[in-house]
């Protein structure tokens, strides 16, 4: 019989460290899921984000052949208050033409306050040729107690929108961010006085 | 595979063990701790089950009769909890813990002093996830998945103790885990090459795999939850740049090797227990391990049929439907193996192989509704109704748990020297199979119909089968009763058990004698 089992039995802790180390890469994966979420999504546009920065109008094409629609919806996230609508509920373009859309706040609570709408289309598909020239989104919103006022979106959608796409809808949702305000909305704050 | 022993007699003589409450805390030995699981996992099964019995008895009928709807969503997310970390997972460990050092001809599990630590931090996590029920505002109420916002924004404090609690039992499962891959990759007795190993060694092998895994990525899941929660992090906050439908993908990317996690062991407990019963070799042994490691490997990328309407795009959509798909081809391989051994085999009934039955038929019911909602279009009806939960309650309950059951009654007699009560199992099996379908085939209509899961009050259309679901529940829970009786009574005396009680059993389980000794294969067998 084997009673040299002792003596040829591979060492342990070789597969442990080894498992171990799984354990810690694969508890590592978990947070790299975050990032590579975010540039898979901005790469496919499977979470509908829209590109946060502005994107300059340098193309030259209308696509005066297609129209089309582009619906505005806004939400108030938990705990906002504020009036926050679209000043028109949807508009037809032509891809590539420039256009823009004013979206009304009104904050009428008796306390200065820092909102930010978040952006985010339907179809997912969509994100991807929707370029904002310009937009209140990219940055926080302060407004004193009891003021209006009127934010500006201008926007295109990229001349190589699939045809397939006949409307879009960009959804805005608004969030208190009194608690989190940047230094540089404050001083906002302080200096419209 | 035949086996030889040479002198079992040996290992009889030094059968000494500390006695008293100490043996327990501070034992080394597979048998003793895969003892301690498999009680604590039948604890943990009847404290999940009087959940159950809440939520059933609130539902008897529609309007708000008994409990609050906040402790309602309580009793459904600690059900879950409960029933997939502390009865399912746990009862495999504990099998693993008995079982696998005597399939493989090893003395003990290779790490003796981890496998103690792995089991004793379990009833300290579930002691805090129970104990949150009892604080003010109740304990986790967003569902076993506790999807974000729920669990951030909308959650109470308790929380904390969940993420907590999920971290200990994370840690468990993961020490456990590591332990059955050493002790299989290690510690074989010479001749016991991988192809020759019993299935269930196999499946608790690449089910070993999957934990390591998988559960780390919950570990990071509920850590980005109480990051969230407490400390300001905005993983799943849109406002901060988060976003929650990535806890999702995050959660289901565990999530669905989750589900497997709790039926490959149940595949191995199967393919042992129909050859012992039809008094066949097990027909396809290697398509079987071959079935089960596609599985496994398949089961990373499906995940999100949990998240069809999430609103993904179409490519997504049908990509995730696809590879769904593609699972039940193994799993048919494995249900065809099953069968074909069946085939003209000289089948006898004991209640092992009763339940063993039941799982083959009442499992494949839950891998056809689980096609059902594969299926992307008609998914966008059946989700978040109670067809899912009829879904997945055949795949764990006549699934998983019914093969825990099996493997009780197979090894019972190995574990405690004494034959169960033969009529009090039959009845047993009878009770349980009957009201279960009672219990849960009904869920499927009630679903189709659009009854949505999670909820205490329902529209008076349901009235009738919930009534029926009810009824079948109360009864379902009832028979357990019968198991626990049986249990007690098997561990206290009995009729005297044969080292192999089965006469179409094999493996080196069945040549020690029973009950197993103490200490088991210090001499390496000799496996041909
Ligand atoms: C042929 C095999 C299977 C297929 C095709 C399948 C498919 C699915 C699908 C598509 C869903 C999502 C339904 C929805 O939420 O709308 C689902 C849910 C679920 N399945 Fe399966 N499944 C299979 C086997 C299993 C097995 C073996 C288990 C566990 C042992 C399991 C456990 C679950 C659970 C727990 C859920 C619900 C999770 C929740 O939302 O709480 N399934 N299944
Ligand atoms: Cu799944």
């Amino acid at each position: 019989m084997a009673d040299s089992q002792q003596s040829q039995r591979p060492d342990n802790s070789k597969i442990v460290k080894r498992l171990l180390l799984t354990v810690a890469g694969m508890f590592a994966f978990g947070f790299a899921l975050v990032p590579l979420y975010d540039v898979f999504c901005e790469v496919t546009g499977f979470n509908g984000r829209t590109k946060n920065e502005a994107v300059a109008a340098t193309h030259q094409t209308v696509d005066k052949s297609r129209t089309v629609n582009v619906q505005f919806i806004t939400r108030n996230a938990k705990g906002i208050p504020w009036k926050f609508e679209p000043s028109v509920k949807q508009v037809q373009v032509h891809p590539g033409e420039v256009r823009v859309v004013n979206f009304l706040a009104g904050n009428p609570t008796s306390g200065d306050m820092v909102a930010q709408a978040i952006p985010s289309v339907a179809p997912a598909e969509a994100s991807l040729y929707l370029n904002k020239v310009e937009c209140f989104c990219f940055n926080q919103q302060p407004l004193k107690a009891g003021d209006n006022t009127e934010m500006p979106m201008q926007f295109y959608l990229d001349p190589e929108i699939p045809d397939h796409i006949t409307t879009l809808t960009l959804s805005y949702t608004l969030y208190d961010m009194t608690a989190n305000a940047t230094a540089e909305t404050l001083a906002q704050l302080q200096t419209t006085e | 595979m035949s086996t030889v022993v040479d002198d079992i007699h040996h290992e009889e003589h030094h059968d000494h063990k500390p006695s008293g409450i100490t043996r327990w805390l501070f034992t080394t030995n597979h048998k003793d701790i895969g003892s301690l699981y498999l009680w604590f996992s039948l604890i943990m099964f009847f404290i999940g089950g009087a959940m159950a019995m809440v939520i059933r008895a609130e539902l008897f009928q529609p309007g708000l009769q008994l409990v609050e709807p906040n402790f309602f969503n309580q009793m459904t997310t600690v059900h879950g909890l409960i029933m997939v970390f502390g009865a399912v997972m746990p009862a495999f460990t504990g099998l693993a813990n008995w079982m696998i050092p005597m399939m493989i001809g090893a003395p003990d599990m290779a790490l003796p002093r981890m496998n103690n630590w792995s089991f004793w931090i379990l009833p300290f996590g579930f002691a805090i996830l129970l104990s949150s029920l009892f604080l003010e505002g109740g304990g986790p109420n967003f569902g076993w998945t506790f999807y974000a916002p729920l669990s951030t924004t909308y959650s109470n404090d308790s929380t904390a103790l969940f993420v907590f609690s999920m971290h200990i039992l994370g840690i468990s499962s993961i020490m456990g885990a590591i332990n059955v891959i050493v002790t299989i990759m290690n510690m074989r007795a010479p001749g016991m090459n991988y192809m020759k190993m019993p299935l269930f060694v196999w499946t608790w092998l690449i089910t070993a795999f999957l934990l390591i895994a998988v559960m780390p990525v919950l570990a990071g899941a509920v850590t980005m939850v109480l990051t969230d929660k407490y400390f300001g992090t905005s993983f799943f906050d849109a406002a901060g740049g988060g976003d929650p439908v990535m806890f999702q993908h995050i959660f289901w990317f565990f999530g669905h090797p989750e589900v497997y996690i709790m039926i490959l062991p149940s595949f191995g407990i199967i393919s042992a227990i129909i050859p012992a019963f039809t008094r066949k070799q097990l027909f396809g042994y290697a398509s079987m391990v071959y079935a089960t490691a596609s599985i496994a490997i398949l089961s990373f990328l499906v995940w999100a049929h949990h998240m069809f309407t999430t609103g993904m795009p179409v490519f997504a959509e049908l990509f995730f439907m696809y590879c769904t798909m593609l699972i039940a081809v193994p799993t048919g391989v494995k249900v065809f193996n099953w069968v074909a051994t069946m085939w003209r085999g000289a089948m006898t009934f004991e209640t092992p192989m009763l339940f063993a039955l039941a799982f083959v038929i009442l499992f494949t019911i839950g891998g056809f509704s689980g096609l059902m909602l594969a299926i992307t279009p008609v998914d966008f009806q059946y989700h978040d109704t109670y067809f899912v939960v009829a879904h997945f309650h055949y795949v764990l309950v006549t699934g998983a748990v019914f093969s825990i059951m099996a493997a009780a009654y197979y090894w019972l007699p190995k574990w405690t020297g004494h034959m169960y009560d033969e009529t009090l199992a039959k009845l047993h099996f009878w009770t349980s199979l009957i009201s279960v379908n009672v219990l849960f085939f009904p869920m499927h209509f009630a679903g189709l119909a659009g009854m949505p899961r999670r909820i205490p009050d329902y529209s008076i259309q349901f009235a009738d089968v919930n009534q029926i679901t009810s009824i079948g529940g109360f009864a379902f829970g009832l028979s357990q009763l019968i198991f626990l009786w049986l249990c007690i009574k098997c561990v206290r005396g009995g009729e005297k058990a044969a080292a192999k009680p089965w006469e179409g059993a094999e493996g080196l389980e069945w040549t020690v004698p029973s009950p197993a000794p103490y200490h088991t294969f210090e001499k390496p067998p000799k496996v041909e």
